[in-house]
């Protein structure tokens, strides 16, 4: 009996011993060092802070509201419009020039309404119309991330805008015809991931700035939605998203879709200008969900072939000017383009097949035979190929004529250009 | 075949894109080539400037006031717009590397008074006006010194007049203590030209590698050399 209590016992125990051993070395259960609340709160005000930054990056706030040379967020960069110079306010959480006053509350009337802490109508430069989009929530987040980063004393600089449009109250009008208020609302009969890329376009990414046609009143209007249109005084023309004769992406794989917007570079097309310096301070930081999601919607797109092809008889190039072209184009441009223009992806983008060089404008494809570019560094291609100008290089009627080239070679469908056309690009500044 | 002869009247052969391996620097700078040709010897008879050889700092401050504003070229600002510092510091130390040969110096007519007052500015200075000479600092063979003075060799007078012109009227400028920017403003317009003209006119040097850094004691205190 004696002995059978003792193992009885010992097996006891050993089952508690036992029993505490598993308690310990299970990962969760074992006593944490440092479980305080304060600690739990840090770290939940840190992820807050962390989401508005990333929010804020999706955004792009950083583009317009810092000045080349200027501190972060705080204003002061000229943003030339055909109405006059706007200057872009100080954002920085700074009691007297910037928005240290304000609170989460007036962040969010200005994000959903376009109406500034003091009551006045705000200039559609600020794109209120895709940020009235965003949620409570989202915006709360980027309103805690811009009351963290460093206060900036800079008092704003007034706008110089022409007369009329220096009136606000001819706002009132502009809003009526444009704006349409109110957050992102999600489309039941799609999937969760469209519904997020759609909210990432639509609102934050303020994507239709550029890709929807800007009118004379500086107005887009839904009906055209991404269908394009030329970006005003950066003389860029940003292509439609929704036709597969410019930047439709309808028969695109997705994967080609996520390198151009997060990457810079993919085997179809690369980026470079106004959306170089999108994916630079903005698309390259968003994650690889976001991007796709934002991919998936883009795709699902409905294309509309509003434009007919150009006629054969539009086609038409006169033999001298492809001979022309065609000997730029051996001498310039094969090395990293290709004798058949199928370029060396993703560093050298094809040309055969692109539908940024077919497409009916040839402002981008002049542009880029003029100045050159680079498409960003970014965290995925830090070391970008790129492009050398070649206005020194080419008189207009041999710009023109490889243009010209380009476009209509390789069974590619675009039209002629004239030398007029690219003395007009010749005059203008690189940006 | 046609098209190699055909070539030839549209552009110079060592502007021209051309590279060996395509996941290399050589393939990576090519667009720089039109502009500053394919080892960085500058074309156009230097109206793009050499800027093989010069000291990586040098270089790297550049890309960097370009890129952000601080150096006003509209098309170089457009270029290198959105690259970050660690691929602009690897272009700069590529172009640092190469010695393509030197064209041949200027030998076009000059009023020799003007010359002879641009060798006593670059080699001795004037000391009533508080210049120091050009050698001092950019060397005594122009190579320029480690880390941020650039090399003045094979540089053509219109362009260094151009760059002492920006410096006078404040539209160029570097990290301060900004010694060239004392310097330019004490230089008079007549001494630009006679300081660019005499430049352009050195025999190239043998060896075009910059000067170390602290070999001589510079007259001025530069902050691109801190």
């Amino acid at each position: 009996m004696r002995t059978g209590f003792r193992i009885a016992i010992g097996a006891v125990v050993l089952v508690i011993l036992g029993a505490i051993g598993l308690a310990l070395l299970r990962p969760g259960m074992l006593p944490q060092t440092s479980p305080s609340a304060t600690a739990t709160a840090t770290s939940a005000t840190t992820q807050f802070l962390a989401r508005g930054e990333y929010l804020a990056r999706a955004g792009d706030c950083v583009a317009c509201h810092t000045a080349a040379e200027g501190r972060e967020f705080a204003g002061g960069r000229a943003m030339a419009t055909p109405f006059g110079n706007l200057y872009v306010p100080n954002i920085t959480p700074d009691d007297d020039t910037g928005i240290g006053k304000w609170s989460g509350d007036d962040f969010y009337r200005m994000m959903h309404t376009g109406i500034s802490r003091d009551g006045s109508l705000m200039y559609p430069a600020m794109p209120f119309a895709s940020y009235s989009r965003v949620t409570r929530e989202d915006s709360d987040a980027i309103y805690a991330y811009l009351m963290s980063v460093p206060p900036v004393q800079q008092k704003n600089r007034p706008h110089e805008l022409r007369f009329p449009f220096n009136q606000r109250d001819l706002l009132v009008g502009w809003r009526a015809l444009y704006f349409k208020e109110g957050e992102y609302v999600a489309d039941p009969k799609q999937s969760a991931q469209w519904n997020r890329g759609a909210y990432l376009v639509e609102g934050l990414g303020h994507c239709a700035m550029c890709h929807t046609a800007i009118n004379r009143l500086g107005g887009s209007r839904e009906s055209q939605a991404f269908e394009g249109g030329m970006i005003p005084n950066q003389n860029w023309y940003a292509p439609s998203l929704t036709s597969r004769r410019e930047a439709g992406l309808g028969d695109w794989s997705i994967k080609d879709i996520t390198d151009l917007l997060q990457v810079g570079v993919s085997n179809r097309a690369t980026v470079y200008g106004p959306m170089a310096e999108v994916v630079y301070n903005s698309l390259q930081y968003l994650s690889d969900e976001d991007v796709e999601a934002m991919a998936v919607y883009l795709k699902a797109l409905p294309q509309r072939d509003s434009e007919a092809p150009p006629t054969s008889q539009a086609r038409l190039v006169s033999p001298d000017v492809m001979e022309t072209g065609r000997k730029v184009y051996a001498t310039q441009c094969a090395m990293c383009h290709g004798a058949e223009g199928k370029g060396q992806p993703p560093q050298f983008p094809p040309l055969a097949g692109n539908q940024s060089i077919t497409m009916a404008s040839p402002v981008n494809s002049i542009r880029m035979v003029l100045n050159g570019g680079y498409p960003p560094g970014t965290r995925k291609n830090p070391r970008p190929h790129g492009m050398p100008p070649f206005a020194h290089i080419l008189d207009d009627a041999e710009a023109a004529a490889v243009v010209t080239y380009i476009r209509t070679a390789w069974e590619n469908s675009g039209t002629p250009v004239t030398p007029a056309q690219a003395n007009e690009l010749r005059t203008l500044l690189p940006e | 075949m046609c098209c190699l002869h055909a070539s030839a009247g549209l552009a110079q052969n060592e502007a021209v894109p051309a590279f060996k391996t395509l996941d290399s620097m050589e393939a990576r700078v090519q667009g720089c080539v039109t502009c500053h040709g394919q080892s960085g010897q500058g074309t156009l008879s230097g109206a793009f400037p050499r800027i093989a050889g010069k000291p990586a700092g040098y270089l790297y401050n550049q890309l960097i006031a370009f890129r952000d504003g601080a150096r006003q070229y509209p098309p170089m600002n457009y270029l290198v717009a959105y690259l970050p510092d660690a691929y602009l510091r690897e272009m700069a130390e590529y172009y640092a590397k190469q010695r393509p040969p030197f064209e041949g110096k200027d030998e076009s007519a000059a009023d020799a008074t003007l010359v002879a007052r641009g060798h006593d500015i670059a080699t001795a200075g004037d000391a009533g006006k508080g210049i120091p000479p050009c050698v001092a600092c950019h060397g005594t063979r122009l190579t320029g010194m480690e880390p941020g003075i650039p090399g003045l060799a094979g540089l053509r007078a219109n362009y260094i007049a151009a760059q002492l012109t920006r410096w006078r009227v404040g539209s160029r400028h570097a990290a301060e203590p900004d010694c060239m920017k004392r310097i330019a403003s004490r230089l008079s317009e007549s001494d630009v030209a006679a300081v660019s003209v005499w430049l352009a006119r050195q025999e190239a040097p043998k060896d075009a590698s910059p000067e170390s850094q602290n070999l001589v004691r510079m007259p001025l205190a530069c902050g691109s050399q801190r």
